[in-house]
């Protein structure tokens, strides 16, 4: 039930203040505000690295609705969650739902925002602070209890990925075809997707340089922040590059892929996150509904000869993908993998296999 | 480049009717507009004259005829289209379209199907082929088997174990629909259902899993988007119309949610629609484990709601991918500048709730089921599933205050009512609670999922916390949390036990009112270009600036109900175009998914919220309106006169205080009396004994009729003394504060219609029409001829000088309707309502004279000269006819009164009387030819009266059967005749056995009596005559009509014009 409901602030740099009633951890924080437009997904939004060092906010009002399912290993990984704990900063919401209701909720949200020691607000009008983070561009905010006082605090000025990326390589499965994956903070559900097509996959550092192993193909993972601080990446990727096997990247990863083809990046307003952005394929009518979470994308038109823009995102025209006319080289914008979000793009991990060989 | 047709033939859904409703007028009427868009030329088959599809400025021609093959093959024929559009109409449309299709006539006259094609909607409709469709890619469908007859089904059912659920192959609505948990159910339900269809399912009955929808589109392109997704609140087993809905899903995780997502656009793949698609799932609440129950490949209720739950044009969108468009290259016309190929986005959360009117139905049950009874719905759009559906319970004006706080809703065993709903459960789950049952006790009764309830909860606790505020003032932070969870002013009213008033000045004393926010369809993502709003209380900022100071609000009508329906609608969208014409910023406030006003691009703002005192004020603060039209939108807006004027609201129009003196009951006769207008007798009585003596004066039958109405609680007709005390303590409490309106009924008399518009007191344009049958027949299920063609001159010009007189008196400026006994040439005002009429759409296309366009200029104090006379002598006629919907009904009495019945209606043209009169009737489901014929022509009176009729069908070699004092009747005339023996007798050869065994085509049955509420054997005779879906008549005007305009035109003598072509 309900307790008695403890005040909770949210502060933006243009000055602006929220107020709302405090969930999960009571414990100030200060981060960049995001606002993410999907309607379910919470368990596996907030374990998604991507959003390491952000304040999340939800736009849609009712959350906490069907709990948050218990925790369970299947080879190696945590079946229900994207990586092993809560990844964002704070939770910022309309309506939090102290009752949760589902067959498969463990906890409720709170205790497990609590347990994770991450804050979150209720009763905040995450519409008008959306429109206001949609007109001004992404924010750094802070979310503040009593009298506490935190700095404001940029945390795309600092390496995110080296905090997120796995410290010693892993393996994973035990099919005939090898992938080394580059986890520049990869969501758990990319790995899945390899192992239900019977793929070895070896999950390595954002750093570590496997150029001289046994492989036959290289999956670039999503990741937090701005990508240009993955200089080492970069070079790595530069030099698989000089051969012909297959690279594949996602999210992070087609801008990782992008910026050692040359390419440029840069940071969105307000970035997209949702389950709802359109795609379409380059020289086709086809459009994909795909989930997404970045903030920062690929130049398209800084796409040096031989590469190519693969998808294009039919709302705002952005860059979604590219690829290179002759080798083995594709990467996406948006997240294939879903989890959360739709599964329609599941397909380009079928392509990618299908390319090992 | 894409390959346009031509000529487009659209067809509509005809009549509203149970299961079929306005949905289709606004999925129709976005269609047409899109293929107009295009450049396409449009020709729309619909005899729903009300609706506005059927308006002259959308398609090029519009044929008032009905949706049968015979008529759309002679429509084809003529106007030699080169595409058609299927999925616009509903089952009426797809059913006319399969048999046009089936029967060759659509390639013998070259005509394209557009869209998806007919295999796929067969494949979707026929559910052997469904079945092993979804089996190819491995969906899971309900154990299901079909069956040809009923032992077949016994055996079936058998094998499945009970309970079982019985469906109908083809589908409308969940019609002949049910659940069985013996043998002899499925006999029974086996035995109706095979009057419908030669196949019946035998299914297993999934007790308990939720029921879940998608909205699917697919272009040729093979890109597929999930527009929309919904949840029902109430699980399966009750039909999704009958089910409380909310959009999006509250209880699915991340992976359900987009597992039925995958499986939906893969079975949309797989069976090739293109356009817009309905699935509708179970889905287990304790595992990941569903199953699809059924597909409708065309638009649906639930595309019109999904469609107006997200702002996605989903109708619109539709058409233009069967016209061969990818999603891709269409706008999201919200955002303008995103694509439509994309998934809608909700920030907010929309409460769907039927809404019902069992209680104007004699003998009905009110239990629901797998059958859908509910004759309308309202959407409720918050930011808290609270809000919503406190929003919601009051849009259904049953005088529900919200979920608490009801006065007059009473549920005399509430365990019953949670285990075996009928349309008062929801309120049983506060009740539960209050008694002291827990979430875990209520959910076993009602697999309502345990969200829901715990949500419910905190409304009940709410109230307490409200309750324990006794004396003293509510403070802020409580009102507040109250009012976010979507509790009235009149509500907290109530509960703090002070007055509305005071709780609105204590409420802005404290500075809380609602936020307006936008329905954008990306959840703020994108700015939005249109304003379709609703407010909350969630929020502290408003999403617009209120700028604008030339704006008019019109409120719309409502849910659509028994006696307010699509003729409402189409009032409120003229009246708002013609506002638009004379520069006016447009403010639409209506409530009902279902309508056209709720389209977002007919008005500059749609207020999506309640047509309440409370709402209306506060949206006429923040907009600062010139003022607010309440004649359009029928009696909901009209009743807010007096409260709004009192506020300080501008009423435009007539003048409140008219309306008073026309809706009071006893200014308005003070007044009738002062003209020297005649009036059947009357008196308020507060007893019975009262009530005898005045029915001793004026002699019976007389008409009873509480003032105190909820939900139109029966009005009755007493014919002696013992009825007149059976239906008073009926009306249970009878008291000074709810007395009893008693007049005296006028028999054998016609009853005529008068609908005007008039400007400052002077009678501007009317239009007088003729009912068909006798006064006793509600004017809303009677049938209408427009020119009268059996009035006196004479009646009608006193009815003329009477409307003149009062609009005089009332200073009436603006759109009036009066209702009227004549006998001989003595006439009798009955009603008198100031406000546009439920006939003002007829008479304004049968006149091609836009009432409502004069009538909002005049309300908008423009000059508008007088009308040119001529245009009111027609070289032709026009009938508007009743739609019933007894099928749906089980065990409802298919008989006329004063209590209203029908659920929608027709109106068609024809050179004469019998013509327009004949079309009317094949539009509302009577066929020809008749060659055998059930007649139980009831007393006496009737029998003679009916006697030349008789003639007319002998002469025609019309076979008879009768039962047997009609049969004696007759034989003593001379007419040879087949005797039958009545149901009850047991005895052979039976009446039942003639309907069942489908021996006659026609049933003519004249009640006895006007109200006898005893199950008789005529009741048996019409019911089954209705479940064996035989047309009949129960009204002798009607009968004989209708034997009079068979004896002298026949089908192929019907002329196939335009509307246009009749000048």
């Amino acid at each position: 039930m309900e307790q008695k409901r403890i005040k909770a602030r949210l502060e933006l740099e243009d000055g602006s203040v929220f107020h709302g009633f405090s969930f999960g951890a009571q414990k100030s924080i200060a981060g960049e505000v995001v606002f993410n437009t999907s309607m379910m997904g919470y368990p596996e939004s907030l374990t998604d690295p991507s959003y390491y060092g952000q304040i999340l906010v939800l736009t849609y009002p009712l959350i906490g609705n069907y709990g948050v399912p218990e925790s369970r290993i299947v080879d190696g990984l945590d079946e229900w969650f994207e990586s092993d704990g809560i990844k964002i900063s704070g939770l910022i919401v309309s309506e939090y739902s102290f009752e949760y209701s589902h067959w498969n909720g463990h906890k409720s949200l709170s205790e497990w925002l609590r347990e994770h020691d991450v804050p979150g607000l209720y009763g905040i009008d995450t519409r008008l602070l959306t429109k206001r983070l949609r007109d001004e561009g992404a924010m750094l905010g802070r979310v503040l209890f009593f009298t506490d006082e935190r700095d404001f605090y940029d945390p795309n000025k600092i390496n995110l990925v080296e905090k997120v990326s796995i410290k010693e390589p892993v393996e994973y499965g035990n099919g005939d075809k090898k992938v080394i994956m580059i986890d520049c903070g990869c969501k758990d559900n990319i790995i899945r997707c390899l192992l239900k097509r019977d793929l070895k996959v070896k999950r390595v550092p954002w750093n570590y340089d496997f150029t001289h192993e046994d492989y036959d193909g290289v999956l670039i993972s999503n990741g937090p922040g701005d990508p240009k601080m993955c200089r080492e990446t970069i070079d790595i990727v530069k030099k698989v590059l000089n051969g012909d096997k297959p690279v594949f990247g996602i999210c992070m990863g087609n801008q990782i892929l992008s910026l050692a083809a040359g390419a440029d990046t840069y940071k969105l307003k307000f970035g997209h996150r949702s389950q709802n952005q359109p795609c379409v394929e380059a020289g086709t009518k086809r459009c994909y509904i795909t989930s997404q979470n970045h903030g920062f994308a690929v130049d398209g038109r800084t796409l040096p000869d031989g590469w190519e823009p693969w998808f294009t995102n039919a709302n705002d025209g952005t860059n979604e993908g590219i690829r290179h006319v002759s080798k083995p080289f594709m990467s996406v914008q948006f997240h294939p993998e879903a989890s959360p979000g739709p599964v329609d793009t599941g397909i380009l991990f079928d392509d990618f296999k299908r390319i090992l060989s | 480049m894409i390959n346009l047709p031509k000529k487009v033939i659209i067809l509509g859904s005809s009549a509203l009717k149970i299961g079929e409703a306005g949905e289709f007028d606004y999925s129709g009427s976005q269609a047409i507009k899109a293929l107009k868009e295009e450049g396409v030329y449009t020709i729309l088959v619909n005899p729903n004259i009300a609706t506005i599809q059927t308006s002259d400025y959308l398609a090029d021609q519009v044929y008032f005829l009905p949706v049968t093959p015979y008529f759309v093959e002679q429509i084809i024929q003529k106007e030699k289209p080169d595409g058609i559009l299927l999925g616009f109409g509903g089952q009426t449309a797809l059913n006319c379209g399969i048999e046009l299709e089936k029967s060759g006539v659509l390639s013998r006259y070259g005509v394209n199907v557009l869209g998806t094609p007919v295999e796929t909607i067969l494949n979707t409709e026929d559910r052997d082929l469904f079945v092993s469709k979804l089996k190819q890619i491995n969906v899971k469908v309900p154990f299901s088997h079909a069956v040809n007859n009923i032992d077949q089904a016994v055996k079936k059912a058998k094998e499945i174990g009970f309970p079982v659920m019985i469906r109908i192959a083809f589908a409308l609505g969940g019609l002949g629909s049910g659940f069985c948990r013996d043998e002899e159910e499925v006999r029974e339900l086996a035995q109706k259902a095979f009057a419908y269809t030669n196949q019946i399912l035998v299914e297993e009955y999934l007790l308990g899993w939720k029921e879940i929808e998608y909205e699917i589109v697919r272009d040729k392109f093979n890109n597929c988007i999930a527009v929309c997704n919904m949840e029902n609140f109430d699980p399966m087993g009750i039909h999704t119309g009958e089910s409380i809905v909310v959009a999006p899903s509250q209880t699915l995780s991340n992976r359900e949610y987009h597992k039925l997502r995958e499986i939906a656009i893969r079975t949309v793949r797989h069976l090739g629609v293109v356009g817009e698609c309905n699935i509708q799932y179970a889905f287990d609440p304790h595992s990941e484990d569903y199953r699809v129950i059924e597909i409708n490949a065309r638009l649906s209720r639930s595309s019109a709601l999904a469609s107006k739950a997200t702002g996605y044009p989903l109708a619109a969108v539709a058409a233009k991918l069967a016209l061969g468009y990818s999603l891709v290259d269409l706008p999201n016309s919200i955002t303008k500048i995103t694509k439509a190929c994309y998934e809608p986005a909700l920030d907010y959360i929309v409460v769907k709730i039927p809404r019902w009117d069992l209680k104007k139905f004699k003998q009905v049950s009110k239990k629901l089921g797998s059958g859908m009874k509910s004759v309308g719905e309202v959407m409720a759009i918050g930011r808290k599933f609270e809000e919503a559906l406190q929003k919601g319970l009051r849009m259904l004006e049953i005088g529900a205050n919200g979920l608490v706080q009801n006065n007059n809703i009473d549920i005399d065993n509430v365990e019953q009512e949670l285990k075996e709903p009928t349309d008062l459960r929801v309120f049983a789950v506060p009740e539960a609670m209050k008694k002291g049952m827990d979430v875990d006790e209520i959910y076993k009764l009602t697999f309502i999922d345990k969200w829901f309830l715990h949500k419910i909860k905190n409304i009940v606790n709410i109230e307490q916390q409200l309750k324990q505020v006794g004396e003293q003032r509510c403070p802020r932070d409580l009102m507040l949390e109250a009012k976010q969870a979507g509790f009235s002013d009149s509500q907290l009213a109530g509960i703090l036990e002070k007055d509305e008033k005071e709780i609105r000045q204590l409420r802005l004393n404290y500075g809380l009112t609602p936020c307006v926010k936008q329905i954008d369809t990306l959840a703020a993502e994108y700015p939005a270009q249109t304003n379709y709003l609703y407010l909350t209380y969630n929020g502290n900022e408003d999403d617009l600036s209120f700028l604008e100071r030339n704006s008019v609000m019109v409120l719309g009508s409502g849910a659509y109900r028994i006696g307010s329906s699509v003729e409402f609608d189409w009032c409120c969208v003229n009246s708002v175009k013609t506002l638009k014409r004379l520069n006016y910023q447009t403010i639409m406030v209506n409530y009902n998914p279902e309508t056209v006003s709720t389209d977002y691009d007919e008005c500059d703002k749609l207020y999506f919220d309640e047509i309440s005192f409370e709402t209306v004020v506060d949206i006429y603060e923040k907009e600062k309106s010139v003022g607010v039209i309440i004649s359009m939108g029928g009696q909901i807006p009209n009743n807010l006169a007096l409260k709004l004027d009192a506020a300080g609201v501008k009423v435009l129009g007539t003048s409140a205080k008219s309306i008073d003196n026309a809706e009071d009951r006893h200014k308005f006769s003070k007044l009738l009396d002062e003209l020297g207008i005649d009036q059947p007798e009357w008196k308020e009585l507060t007893s019975l004994d009262e009530a005898k003596v005045f029915a001793g004066t004026v002699g019976f039958p007389v008409l009873i009729r509480p003032s105190y109405v909820l939900s139109g609680a029966a009005m009755s007709v007493a014919s002696n003394d013992a009825e007149l005390e059976k239906f008073l303590n009926k009306a249970s409490d009878i008291s000074s504060e709810h007395p009893v309106v008693i007049s005296k009924f006028i028999e054998r008399a016609k009853e005529i219609e008068i609908d005007a518009v008039s400007q400052e007191g002077e009678l501007l344009v009317y239009a007088i029409s003729e009912h068909v049958e006798n006064a006793g027949v509600h004017s809303g299920d009677a049938t209408l001829v427009l020119p009268p063609q059996r009035t006196y001159l004479e009646t009608t010009r006193r009815i003329k000088k009477i409307a003149r007189k009062l609009a005089h008196a009332l200073k009436i400026n603006g759109p009036f309707n009066m209702q009227f006994v004549a006998k001989d040439n003595d006439v009798k005002v009955i009603e008198c309502n100031l406000r546009a009429s439920r006939s003002f759409p007829f008479v304004s296309k049968i006149f091609k004279v836009n009432f409502i366009d004069i009538a909002t200029r005049v309300i908008m104090g423009h000059h508008v000269p007088k009308i040119d006379k001529s245009v009111f002598e027609l070289d032709y006629v026009g009938v508007k006819a009743p739609q019933f919907s007894f099928t749906r009904l089980i065990g409802a009495d298919p008989t006329l009164g004063v209590e209203m019945a029908s659920t929608g209606e027709v109106g068609c043209i024809g050179p004469d009387f019998e013509e327009a009169f004949l079309k009317s009737l094949l539009s509302v489901g009577y066929r020809l030819p008749v060659k055998n014929v059930l007649l139980s022509t009831g007393p006496i009176e009737t029998k003679a009266e009916f006697l030349a009729s008789t003639r007319l069908l002998a002469d025609m070699g019309i076979n008879f059967y009768a039962t047997g004092g009609t049969a004696r009747f007759m034989m003593e005339n001379g007419f040879e005749v087949k005797k039958v023996h009545w149901p009850l007798s047991g005895k052979k050869p039976n009446v039942l056995d003639v309907l069942s065994n489908k021996k006659v085509d026609l049933v003519i049955n004249i009640p006895k009596n006007y109200q006898e509420e005893e199950l008789t054997n005529d009741y048996i005779i019409r019911r089954k005559a209705v479940d064996f879906a035989i047309p009949l008549f129960t009204n002798v005007q009607l009968a004989r009509r209708f034997v009079e305009a068979i004896y002298r035109k026949n089908l192929k003598s019907l002329e196939i014009k335009s509307w246009a072509e009749y000048e």
